[in-house]
């Protein structure tokens, strides 16, 4: 296990699954705490209210589909997620959870997840346990140049490291 | 060994002869686009973090469209910040409050073939229509191209969307990007590169070009390219910019693609695209002809002069149905004034149609023009998804111009084509 791994219970949501209904437009001009409040609520008005520190968010294909805005993995830290698991990703959220450091994982056995699992999530092994139905779910490994990115908090934490290296 | 269009571009921006798809490159930015949701408010205090200024304020363009005009203290202070920053970071290309992003840019002659340029928006894609590799990205990423020029991306695979045969009256580019979402899906071009070919898109304006690029986003792809030829190199010379050495600018005939699906214009009907997705699509004829509330005709999709003369070309001597509001809003302050110019503007507003400022408004529900619950809106733009345009509980159908037009006019869903034929008639 690495200092990255998570463990939380499942919240599953499948396919379908957009900017939109993460990160409400309605509520864009706004702080990104009171948009946290409404994420996923047009889908599952009990999930904000509701999830604790940890929780795994479960979705289908292209999960995080259309707009790029970052909010969308934003309210999903303010909410603590602990990582977010889809048989796959729209590129852009991807890229935006990996600067933001949110464990997105692509799991091509993510539907096999039932809402409420005990999941332990470790990002590094790229592995998900689903300690409720006692098997091990095989995901496609983060790359390493992205692994050093999560590792170091985000984007922004990694390009001051490197920007003050290159400075010494 | 023979690359795609996206490969070459990939390959010019890493300064490598030759790339292959999958290989992660570091490319060199030609042209940074942010507008006032993701641009400055957000990037602002990342750059001030790192300590760092715009690694090249000659290659970023600052564009203000979502929250334009301020409605409230909130959308005030946000442009105030926009403006203040562009000043402050001598960005010369801020275009404040002229339109949508991805109409002002090839508008002011920002596009060049063969440019590979990263967009904070998703709609991005759009750039594709002139040969730019022009991906949509989020803030983050966004502070990390300002802050060095630079930005890491996997080279695509390419998907060949062909297009051939003539659309029938009152059919297009709209349409069949709405049919290739019910075909395809909206994951079929995550990662890809799209590509859209073809004696059908040869045909195609520059206008209706940008559609086909602009709505690649709803297919998932990455770009959405269209070789440059002489319409592209017409336009761009029209708005003031260079096409630069464009003939380079295409993929090689023996480049190796992932897949290539072939599509018949002859017989194509109008789409209509159904709550709460652009894949749940379906000819106008198979879709119920539900009612509507409210017609949109906005968006970097579906403003554009073009789409407006759509418009106007089915309410030209009509009314908008009782209980209907027809809401227009231009994509850019120059679409507003040629067609103020042209008449278009006195043929919608004679018909009820209300004209708006030039902005994304009520397409991502930050705007006028949002929706209560259980209304529901046909509108020309690209996305909708649940609650985009207001009202968790409201309903949102896609289609062309031309169907926003007839169902403003009749209330309900309607083939455009029945007021298109009394007039050919």
């Amino acid at each position: 296990m690495s200092g990255l791994t998570r463990q939380g219970y499942a919240w599953v949501f499948g396919g379908g699954i957009d900017t939109d209904v993460l990160a409400p437009g309605v509520y864009m001009k706004g702080s990104i705490e009171e948009m946290a409040k409404h994420c996923l609520e047009a889908v599952d008005p009990t999930f904000a209210p509701n999830v604790a520190p940890g929780d795994v968010v479960v979705g289908g294909d292209a999960f995080g589909m259309g707009s790029s805005r970052e909010q969308a993995v934003m309210v999903l830290n303010v909410l603590q997620v602990g990582a977010v698991i889809a048989r796959s990703f729209a590129r852009i959220f991807y890229r935006n959870a990996m600067n933001l450091a949110l464990p997105a994982l692509i799991c091509p056995e993510a539907d096999t997840i039932q809402a409420g699992d005990q999941l332990v999530v470790d990002p590094g092994a790229g592995t998900v346990t689903n300690t409720t139905q006692d098997r091990t779910l095989a995901c496609d490994p983060i790359p390493p140049h992205l692994m050093a990115m999560i590792e170091d908090g985000g984007l922004l934490p990694h390009l001051k490291k490197r920007l003050h290296s290159e400075a010494a | 060994m023979a690359m795609t269009l996206a490969e070459k571009i990939c390959a010019h921006a890493a300064g490598q002869a030759q790339v292959t798809s999958g290989e992660i490159v570091t490319a060199r930015v030609d042209l940074a686009m942010i507008h006032d949701s993701g641009g400055p408010r957000r990037v602002k205090p990342m750059l001030e973090e790192l300590g760092v200024g715009v690694w090249d304020p000659s290659k970023v363009v600052l564009i203000s469209d979502h929250y334009v005009p301020a409605v409230d203290a909130e959308s005030a202070a946000i442009l105030d910040l926009t403006r203040k920053w562009a000043a402050a970071n001598d960005i010369d290309n801020f275009h404040d409050m002229q339109g949508i992003c991805h109409v002002v840019l090839p508008e002011r002659g920002h596009l060049r073939p063969g440019m590979f340029v990263a967009g904070g928006d998703s709609h991005s894609t759009t750039g594709g229509a002139f040969g730019c590799f022009m991906i949509g990205i989020g803030a983050t990423e966004m502070a990390g191209v300002l802050a060095s020029g630079e930005i890491w991306a996997r080279v695509p695979p390419t998907i060949r969307l062909e297009w051939n045969g003539m659309l029938g009256l009152g059919v297009v580019a709209k349409d069949m990007m709405l049919a290739m979402c019910g075909r395809l899906g909206m994951a079929m071009g995550n990662y890809k590169a799209i590509e859209f070919c073809g004696s059908t898109v040869d045909g195609l304006s520059m206008t209706e070009r940008m559609v086909m690029s602009n709505m690649a986003a709803e297919l998932g792809g990455k770009v959405g390219l269209i070789a440059p030829d002489q319409t592209t190199v017409d336009h761009i010379t029209a708005a003031g910019g260079d096409a630069g050495e464009w003939q380079q600018w295409v993929s090689d005939p023996d480049a190796e693609v992932e897949a290539h699906h072939v599509f018949d214009a002859d017989g194509l009907a109008p789409h209509v695209a159904a709550p709460h997705s652009p894949e749940n699509s379906a000819p106008v004829t198979e879709t119920e002809r539900a009612r509507i509330d409210q017609a949109y005709i906005g968006a970097c999709t579906g403003a554009k002069l073009s789409d407006l003369h759509m418009a106007a070309e089915v309410l030209r001597g009509r009314k908008v149905a009782k209980g209907v509001r027809l809401l227009i809003a231009p994509a850019s302050t120059r679409v507003t004034a040629t067609a103020a110019a042209d008449g278009t503007l006195a043929i919608l507003g004679e018909a009820g149609g209300i004209v708006m400022p030039s902005g994304c408004g009520a397409c991502a529900g930050y705007g006028a023009g949002v929706l209560a619950e259980g209304e529901v809106c046909i509108s020309s733009t690209a996305r909708n998804f649940k609650g985009r345009m207001g009202h968790a509980e409201s309903q949102v159908y896609l289609a062309s111009p031309y169907t926003v037009a007839a169902a403003a006019v009749t209330g309900e869903i309607t083939d455009p084509r029945e007021f298109l034929m009394e007039q050919a008639a």
